[in-house]
């Protein structure tokens, strides 16, 4: 930039070697033409081999039968596609995601408030906590919780539990489950009912809230709505069609296993466990940071104006921690996410693992894994996606 | 307290038997609910913690974790060739306790936080030699240490040169040269334990350093392709789990290569590691440079100092200070995460716990022995991140200090 302005007062053209725009032109093509040569080499090595090897390209082997059984998650017979075996490792992956990010924020955001609990024991066992967690590989405490401690509960015929309700044993945790029953159908316009009546409420309170500028119940309002709505139906459809719409499904010890109810299989209740634990040590240390990057005025201005700990908490500090804590915790979500895939360590019938059997059964390594690799990008960008919607949402609004 | 010295200042409190009282009230008993969950809390940890002691001295069986020590820490590694390792160990600790005296500061810290670790290496039921060694090491710090103190600048060249030089003397002397008697060639398939773990994870960091910065800065170019390939780059590792990426290099990276070309699985391994832990090395230094006031590069280029020289000895100097603590995290998640290598079929520390589970002699202990044998892995992974993070925390105080 400097050198434009002398040449203009000298007359003298920049020699183009020294002219920092077409330097800068040059060596982006030098570095393209640096990173197309690797990029060459290493293509030109793969389609060379995989010729070798005579393992066609083209994902037409998605549509193949797959011919293994998958036991985990939706339907899957050993006569599907692999293209069906693959999306099953999408749901199954997904499936422990959520629920492990639900339990994980849960019980990471009681240990993070528990870190500056005013009891000294309190603050002594969370911090404990983090601290072995965080310094133990998740792999270790997975295998842990698998071999260890799953597999070396009692046999099903000894399991633990309350009985009729909830059963533990080295097969997994089997809960009675509600079931429906033929008058169920009678009972599906009274929740969806019950479902309108409760955003209807809610919205009613927020509207309300907002127009008197104050804290108040919403969603719980809402939810009790929705629920006594539902309940006054199934007593409705009770009376008329003379039986209950749902029953509950109590797990029976037939032979070597239970029947009825809904069972977690073993793998996936060490690969739960093994993910909420873990990443909820992470997840305290965010929550602590964002409670503590609260200015304390806030808390003796809260305290002042008479409102209990409790309250302080709820509508003072935490919607300011929140700012603070999205990004960070977003970053946790991801880890989980991808964490997930460490269920091949436990046998657990995620998309990482079935993938592995797909690419060991078809051969095809280049497209196996950039299926695999796509398939967690994506899903990554998606839950960025929605907390930064959430974290715009929550933005400090200045007037 | 405060307020009872409010009102009378002129009177001296009877603090032995006042403090404690007062600390528990505090900190125990402040109101009914307090004083109902401590109580809950201090019934649960006792009941908890009888039946741990129970179980740990009374029921656990031990003696395959006191039997397998040695593959523990070295693997199938020759036994007769152990002092190899040993000596590796010494010259990086020696090294690490000669710098401390010479420089301070936060090689101090590393130093004080690496003669801990020895100092808690022995107090697991090793045998006496286990013990001695650790503790012979723990002293060689502490004698490097004023050695270098003694001695001060004098030393500081040499020592350098010893720094650089000695990666290749550890690789040399583990990996050890074929026809020599002395240094009989030890193949990489034999390598395993805690030794493995502590080479990969030191060679991940060690070679995705240039790497990482490479990206950091390339992230920030004003040459648009540059800047595009690096983001690309640096969000797509961190957008796939570790796992993946050590399946890519161990399936695809003799496929990538020509067949002529073999590369051993360590070294695969190696790759795969520097290659993801780079992209997230990438984003710790972007941090720092970022922290760097724009005023210093633009001093940089009024002193006539072209691009690469204000980079190399004006922007990097102070930005890799600033991101220190965050490279001794990233190096304690790479050090845990080596344990994934353990699926791709390494013999790293969890790959032996899993080798001594099925190792025949226990297949009769009735409840097996995978508690002990993982419980204590876990043990060794946890002493080593906790002396890192604790290390990691007491730079970030110096610093915090040097900067304010």
């Amino acid at each position: 930039m400097a050198r434009a302005t002398l040449s203009a007062n000298d007359h003298r053209p920049v020699p183009f070697y020294r002219d920092v725009k077409i330097l800068a032109i040059l060596a982006q093509v030098a570095f393209v033409i640096l990173i197309g040569f690797v990029f060459w080499f290493l293509y030109s090595n793969a389609a060379a081999g995989l010729r070798r090897s005579r393992i066609p390209g083209g994902f037409d082997f998605l549509w193949l039968t797959a011919g293994f059984p998958i036991s985990e998650g939706i339907a899957f017979q050993p006569t599907d596609s692999y293209a069906r075996a693959f999306v099953v490792g999408i749901v199954n992956t997904l499936r422990v995601s959520v629920i492990g990010i639900v339990l994980a924020t849960l019980l990471g955001t009681l240990i993070g408030i528990g870190r500056l609990s005013t009891n000294w024991l309190v603050r002594s066992i969370c911090t404990s906590y983090v601290e072995v967690i965080r310094n133990t590989p998740l792999l270790v405490q997975l295998i842990f919780w698998y071999v260890a401690v799953i597999l070396k509960l009692p046999r099903v015929r000894d399991s633990l539990g309350i009985n009729g309700l909830i059963f533990v044993s080295n097969r997994g945790l089997t809960v009675a489950w509600p079931q429906a029953t033929p008058s169920f159908g009678a009972w599906r316009p009274w929740l969806l009912v019950a479902l309108i009546a409760g955003i209807a409420v809610y919205l009613w309170r927020q509207r309300q809230l907002a127009r008197q500028d104050r804290p108040g119940a919403k969603l719980s309002l809402g939810l009790l709505v929705a629920v006594i709505t539902a309940a006054v139906g199934a007593l409705v459809v009770f009376a008329v069609a003379g039986g209950a719409p749902l029953t509950l499904n109590r797990p029976v010890l037939q032979g070597f296993n239970y029947r009825g109810g809904a069972t977690l299989t073993p793998e996936f209740f060490a690969l739960l466990l093994g993910l909420t634990i873990y990443t909820a040590a992470f997840i305290a240390e965010v929550v602590r940071g964002g409670l503590q990057a609260v200015n304390r005025g806030q808390r003796e201005a809260a305290r002042a104006l008479a409102l209990s700990p409790a309250q302080t908490l709820r509508l003072v500090i935490f919607p300011q921690a929140m700012r603070v804590i999205i990004p960070p915790l977003t970053n946790q979500y991801l880890n989980l996410t991808k964490n997930s895939s460490l269920g091949i360590a436990v046998g657990f019938f995620d998309l990482f693992n079935i993938s592995n059997t797909i690419f060991n059964q078809s051969g095809r390594s280049v497209q196996v894994i950039a299926m695999v690799m796509a398939s967690y990008l994506t899903v990554s960008l998606i839950t960025s996606a929605i907390m930064n919607v959430y974290n715009y949402r929550i933005r400090l609004i200045e007037r | 307290m405060s307020s009872t010295e409010l009102s009378a200042p002129h009177l001296k409190q009877p603090r032995t038997v006042a403090e404690p009282i007062a600390w528990l009230r505090r900190n125990l008993f402040s109101s009914w609910f307090n004083s109902l969950l401590t109580l809950v809390l201090l019934w649960l940890i006792a009941s908890l913690l009888l039946r741990v002691l129970d179980w740990l001295f009374t029921q656990a069986t031990w003696t395959p974790v006191v039997a397998n020590i040695r593959l523990f820490w070295i693997g199938r590694y020759p036994p007769d060739q152990l002092w190899r390792v040993q000596l590796c160990l010494g010259l990086v600790l020696g090294l690490f306790g000669v710098s401390a005296g010479i420089w301070g500061g936060i090689v101090r810290a590393v130093a004080t936080g690496l003669m801990g670790l020895m100092v808690l290496l022995i107090i697991p039921p090793f045998d006496a030699g286990m013990r001695l060694y650790f503790a012979g090491l723990a002293l060689l710090i502490a004698a490097m240490y004023f050695g270098g103190l003694r001695s001060g600048r004098s030393l500081r060249w040499p020592v350098t040169g010893l720094w650089i030089a000695s990666p290749l003397i550890v690789l040399v002397l583990i990996r050890g040269f074929s026809g020599s008697a002395t240094l009989p060639p030890v193949e990489t398939n034999l390598w395993g334990g805690l030794m493995l773990t502590l080479l990969l994870a030191v060679v991940g960091i060690l070679a995705s350093f240039p790497l990482g910065i490479l990206l950091a800065l390339g992230r920030r170019s004003r040459l648009p392709v540059v800047k595009a390939f690096c983001v690309a780059y640096i969000e797509i590792i961190r957008g796939v789990p570790l796992i993946s990426v050590l399946f890519m290099a161990m399936i695809m990276l003799p496929l990538f290569l020509p067949p002529t070309v073999r590369v051993d699985t360590i070294v695969r391994v190696m790759v795969a590691i520097t290659l993801f832990s780079a992209a997230y090395l990438a984003e710790n230094v972007r941090g720092g440079l970022q922290a760097v006031p724009n005023g210093q590069i633009e001093a940089a280029r009024a002193l006539g100092l072209n691009i690469f020289q204000s980079t190399l000895l004006i922007v990097l100097p102070q930005a890799l200070r600033a991101v220190i603590p965050a490279i001794v995290g990233q190096f304690i998640s790479l050090f845990k995460d080596t344990s994934l290598v353990f699926i791709v079929g390494m013999i790293d520390l969890l790959g032996i716990a899993d080798a001594i589970i099925h190792q025949q002699a226990w297949l009769t202990v009735t409840g097996g022995v995978q508690r002990e044998v993982l419980l204590f892995t876990a043990f060794i992974y946890w002493t080593f991140c906790f002396t890192m993070a604790r290390v990691a925390r007491s730079i970030e105080t110096r610093l915090g200090v040097g900067t304010r």
